[in-house]
């Protein structure tokens, strides 16, 4: 039994809900804490990114038109998936970090009570940051939030796991797709997590991965004029000022967060107010 | 009996006797008007007569009113409870609504609107929005999710012409209420109102620096954005400037919000109540002669009532009364300015080239001024500049759909997002549409509200942020997740 | 009978004819109306738009103490309303009940007004709660008497209970018994039918079963002729006029009592229906004391200075 060679994983990106492998057939080498080879990721290019787009562009007016409580059960459905493997996730983050058992243990324990928090969020966001305004005439007007579209987010390097949750969970919530840019340095949680949304009721689609350089896709990001919204909580603060510059041209929101809180959910929400007026 | 056609509105010119307007202006910077070194005339728009003359704030004038807002903001206002605070604002909205007939005729002077408009419109709502935000300054706290009570600080205010006393209102109000001081520029052709607020500030003893007003043109407004002692933009205007300023905030730590241009669908199903959508129409694009960001620009008409519509629409235009703006019969008043003027005319011609059919009231265009009548053009199409550009005037693209879910795609078709109407007595259809379409804000049934108490704003390149309600007030107060 | 061929009697063509109407959108109607009040007219029409309105009114009076020397009073107000002014015109009609219609007509005869219109209220006004063969024979009576213009009621529990086709077939057998002696004006009693749809529906239901004249009110129901029904009428007979090339007559009646309101009126008129609608044949106003504010007026834009009541008389 010793003698067994372990079947290892091919790490690839997660694009509408399979599995491929990057266009450019791009790698790059993952190390261990310890500087032993572990995995060769994808280094997604550019056209990865586009392709990634298109699939969530696609799939984001199915998203949305989910109840709250559908998208709610699937988020929770998420975290009851990540449970269940936690062990496999607790022994990546430890290879790749070097991070003792306690940490990494807590890193997914967290992970998973971050995404039901989220789960809960589906529906109340609404009730919470909507409105009915009153206003002077016979109309009535509400306001509620409503999902921007297709986000797309760079994930921060650490905590790669709850990291990428905490830019994932959020955008997908309020009804948006994302594509995301997993941990350079960390990807493996973030794609065995792709099996995980893979295995969870999310439609296609809905969160795509792609593993790489944050200089390389970050920009591609920033410039894309089907892209709705960028999460640069990952990217290095020098590298704000350009994304910013180039996000302007189709004015993308743009935000760095620091914690997770509503109003993380809130910064991908547009606010819609309607009007009707009142009478016979 | 005599003939008929006897029966003939007066003019009703409302008297420009309640207005005094100084032959020179200089900024109102610290609480005190200061000279300007250069001016440049503002003329009333529907006679060209010169106005006055403005001055163009240079940089010595913006720094020293940036200087003045800091100094204000550390001093007095960021210490003052928001009790205190609130009661100035409600100070302000009562002077306004005091001083009220001499803001509407000030306004149409310079800026072209009719006096009804600005008398029952513009002047009302702006007064009513100093009172709304008043409120507010004492119940930051309870303002909800994603904000914090902390005010950005100095905030920098560009505001258009289309608007001047009301988007004053809609960026100083929420401002001073957040406890922000402002340093505002009014746009080039329209700054007497903002100078007569001025006035509404030293009477309400507003503590020197809280209000800023630096006039002048686009360079001016370019040495408030890229000034390094402000913390805060909100600019109302074009999509193109909107850009530029978020690409010269991009590298700062300034907090922005922007309220830019649209092309808005106003869609009429097959179940309307017609007459009150050609009313809704004729509001949607006429109001305010068309300057409107969120008029109802493109109108789309279910095929199978097109004609109707169509036919009542041009019957009812032909009843739009053009011309002198101080009258208070007038409906449609001047082009604010002859620049403006040129570029309704060449997106027009445009429209006449690319073969579009052009169909314009048959009314009488006053000699002196900057006129244009109100026009539709039918036949026009997705693809046709006119109805993809912002046109800023008296002009209306139809276009026609078959089913509701192309009504709604031709409607998205469009990089702006900030309003859109629906008309129709079919209460699911309108929710459904209402859903469907991706704007700010979604008129139903009714076009061109405003309000105080509610959200404006665009989705895509319409904007950022909201103004109005409780959402508006957020952008100037600091967030707590993200910066 | 079927006018215009829009209704073949059937309650499934009426059905249909009606259920093709758009619907009208309260608020929008009332900003309208709002915005229409705000027109300011030129003293050059206005003194043109007073005596217009005093050749429209339906100079009414409707009350169980009228007594055959009020009504003859009346009449002779109708004729000259300013004894002191013979440049004042006549008014349109009188409008009086059934038993006062013969009254009226030889007395205005008798006294030069053979130009002036009786109008008689018919159809078991004000509640429309008779019999059919009662109606009828209550329109006969007032043909009989001399009236030239009948103001018929329609049944408004028939309508708000959906029986559509009864309503319309009662304008049509009075329509019938009018033949060509008298005018035929129906009244919808519009505070009962509460809605500016019902307006919008009653108006196309009446027009098609051959109504000269639509008419808001009886008078003896609050609300009664406010600027929106009166706007929302309006456009019904524009409406109506595209699709048959006929004109339809609207008369307002109940709560216009002064020269403004009168105004205002006339300027619904012209923005909506447009001018042709402005003359009495196509236009009324059913009122008692607006006479005299039009004249009170009439005199101030004579003098210069404001009028008294005193100089008017009361009848």
């Amino acid at each position: 039994m010793s003698n067994r060679i372990d079947v290892k994983k091919t790490y690839k990106l997660f694009i509408n809900g399979a599995f491929p492998r990057t266009e450019s057939g791009r790698t790059y080498e993952v190390k261990s804490s310890k500087g032993s080879f572990i995995a060769n990721p994808c280094l997604a290019s550019r056209k990865d990114l586009k392709d990634a787009v298109v699939a969530a562009r696609a799939a984001q007016a199915g998203w949305n038109k989910a109840t709250a409580y559908n998208k709610g059960q699937i988020l929770y459905r998420i975290a009851e998936m990540l449970e269940g493997r936690r062990a496999q996730f607790v022994d990546e983050i430890m290879v790749v970090t070097g991070v003792t058992k306690t940490k990494a243990d807590k890193e997914v324990t967290d992970s998973v009570d971050r995404l039901v928090w989220y789960a809960g969020w589906s529906d109340k966001i609404s009730s919470l940051s909507g409105a009915l305004n009153p206003v002077a005439g016979p109309y009535y007007n509400f306001t509620i939030p409503e999902s921007m579209g297709v986000i797309a987010a760079i994930a921060p390097e650490t905590p790669s796991l709850l990291g990428l949750i905490d830019v994932i969970a959020p955008i997908i919530v309020g009804g948006n797709t994302v594509v995301v840019l997993a941990s350079t340095k960390a990807p493996l949680s973030a794609m065995s997590f792709a099996e995980v949304l893979a295995t969870s009721d999310v439609p296609a689609g809905v969160v795509n991965i792609l593993t790489g350089k944050k200089d390389e896709i970050a920009p591609w990001m920033a410039s894309h004029m089907d892209i709705d919204g960028l999460d640069i909580s990952g990217l290095a603060v020098k590298s704000h000022a350009d994304i910013r510059t180039a996000g302007a041209e189709n004015l993308k929101r743009i935000y760095s967060f620091k914690s997770a809180d509503p109003g993380r959910i809130l910064a991908f929400l547009e606010n819609k107010t309607v009007w009707h007026p009142i009478g016979l | 009996m005599e003939d008929k056609l006897s029966f003939e509105y007066a003019p009703a010119p409302e008297s420009r006797a309640v207005v005094s307007i100084k032959p020179k202006y200089g900024h109102f910077i610290g609480g005190k008007f200061v000279a300007g070194t250069k001016h440049f005339p503002t003329i009333n728009p529907a006679t060209e007569e010169t106005l006055s003359a403005i001055a163009l704030g240079s940089k010595s004038d913006v720094d020293a009113a940036v200087k003045s807002a800091r100094k204000a903001y550390v001093t007095t206002w960021s210490k003052m409870s928001g009790k205190e605070r609130g009661k100035y604002l409600f100070r302000i909205a009562r002077i306004m609504q005091e001083r009220a007939r001499e803001f509407a005729v000030l306004e149409t002077l310079d800026n072209g609107k009719p006096i009804r408009e600005s008398r029952d419109v513009d002047v009302p709502l702006a007064a009513a929005h100093f009172f709304y935000h008043a409120g507010w300054a004492d119940k930051l706290e309870f303002a909800g999710l994603g904000t914090s009570t902390k005010p950005h600080g100095v905030a920098g205010q560009i505001i258009p012409w289309n608007f001047p006393l009301l988007m004053l209102a809609w960026k100083v109000a929420p401002a001073l209420a957040a406890g922000n001081t402002v340093v505002l520029k009014p746009a080039e052709t329209t700054s007497l109102t903002a100078l007569l607020f001025a006035e509404v500030c030293q009477q309400a003893e507003l503590p020197a620096g809280v209000v800023n007003i630096v006039t002048g043109d686009g360079s001016t407004g370019a040495l408030i954005v890229n000034h390094p002692g402000i913390d805060k933009i909100a600019f109302t205007g074009s999509t193109e400037v909107g850009k530029i300023i978020a690409r010269a905030v991009a590298p700062t730590k300034k907090s922005i919000t922007l309220e830019l241009g649209g092309k808005a669908a106003n869609i009429v199903f097959e179940d309307a109540a017609i007459d009150e959508a050609v009313e809704g129409i004729v509001n949607g694009i006429f109001f305010n002669q068309g300057h409107v960001c969120c008029a109802g620009s493109r109108l789309l008409l279910q095929e199978n009532v097109a004609e109707e519509v169509l036919s009542k629409l041009k019957t009812r235009m032909a009843k739009i009364r053009v011309g002198d703006p101080m009258d208070k019969n007038t409906d449609l008043g001047a082009i604010n300015s002859h620049e403006q003027l040129l570029k309704i005319r060449e997106l027009s011609a445009a429209g006449d080239l690319e073969g579009a059919e052009r169909w314009s009231a048959p009314c009488e265009l006053p000699g002196k001024g900057f006129w244009f009548a109100p026009t539709l053009f039918t036949g026009v199409t997705q693809s046709h500049r006119i109805a993809r550009e912002e046109i800023f005037g008296p002009v209306l693209s139809v276009l026609t759909f078959r089913t509701p879910q192309e009504g709604i795609d031709k409607a998205n078709n469009t990089p702006f997002g900030l309003s859109a109407g629906i008309w129709s007595e079919k209460g699911s259809k309108v929710l459904w549409a209402s859903q469907q379409l991706r704007a700010g804000v979604i008129w139903a049934n009714t076009f061109n509200k405003f309000d105080p108490t509610s959200p404006f704003g665009g989705y895509k390149e319409s904007g950022w942020g909201r103004e109005g309600g409780r959402h508006g007030l957020s952008a100037y107060l600091k967030g707590v997740s993200h910066e | 009978m079927n006018f215009y061929g829009l209704v073949d009697g059937t309650e499934a063509s009426l059905k249909k004819y009606l259920g093709a109407l758009s619907g009208v959108d309260q608020v929008g109607a009332d900003a309208r109306a709002a915005m229409l009040a705000t027109r300011s007219i030129k003293t050059t029409s206005k003194r043109w738009a007073i005596d217009t309105a005093i050749t429209m009114v339906d100079l009414t009076t409707l009350e169980g103490a009228d007594t055959p020397g009020k009504v003859k009073a009346l009449c002779t107000k109708a004729v000259r309303p300013d004894p002191t002014d013979l440049t004042v015109p006549s008014v349109g009609a009188v409008c009086v009940y059934n038993d006062m219609v013969s009254i009226a007509r030889t007395h205005l005869d008798l006294i030069g007004g053979q130009h002036v219109g009786v109008a008689a209220v018919s159809t078991a006004f004000p509640s429309g709660r008779a019999s059919m063969a009662v109606k009828i024979q209550d329109t006969q009576d007032a043909i009989d008497a001399g009236a030239s213009e009948i103001d018929m009621v329609i049944d408004r529990g028939a309508f708000l209970q959906g029986r559509y086709i009864e309503v319309f077939d009662e304008i049509v057998k009075i329509r019938e018994i009018c033949g060509t002696k008298a005018h035929l004006k129906v009244i919808f009693e519009t505070g009962e039918l509460v809605t500016y749809d019902n307006v919008r529906k009653a108006s196309f239901l009446a027009m098609a079963a051959g109504a000269h004249f639509i008419k808001t009110s009886t008078g003896k129901v609050a609300p009664a002729a406010t600027a929106p029904v009166v706007l929302v009428m309006l456009e019904a007979v524009r409406d109506f006029y595209s699709m048959t090339n006929v004109r339809i007559g609207v008369k307002p009646a109940g709560g216009i009592r002064n020269t403004k309101d009168a105004i205002k009126q006339l300027v619904l008129v012209n923005e909506t229906a447009g001018p042709e609608w402005l003359t009495p044949s196509l236009f009324r106003i059913g009122a008692s004391a607006l006479l005299n504010d039009l004249l009170m007026q009439r005199m101030k834009m004579d003098d210069g200075y404001y009028a008294s009541p005193q100089y008017v008389t009361i009848d």
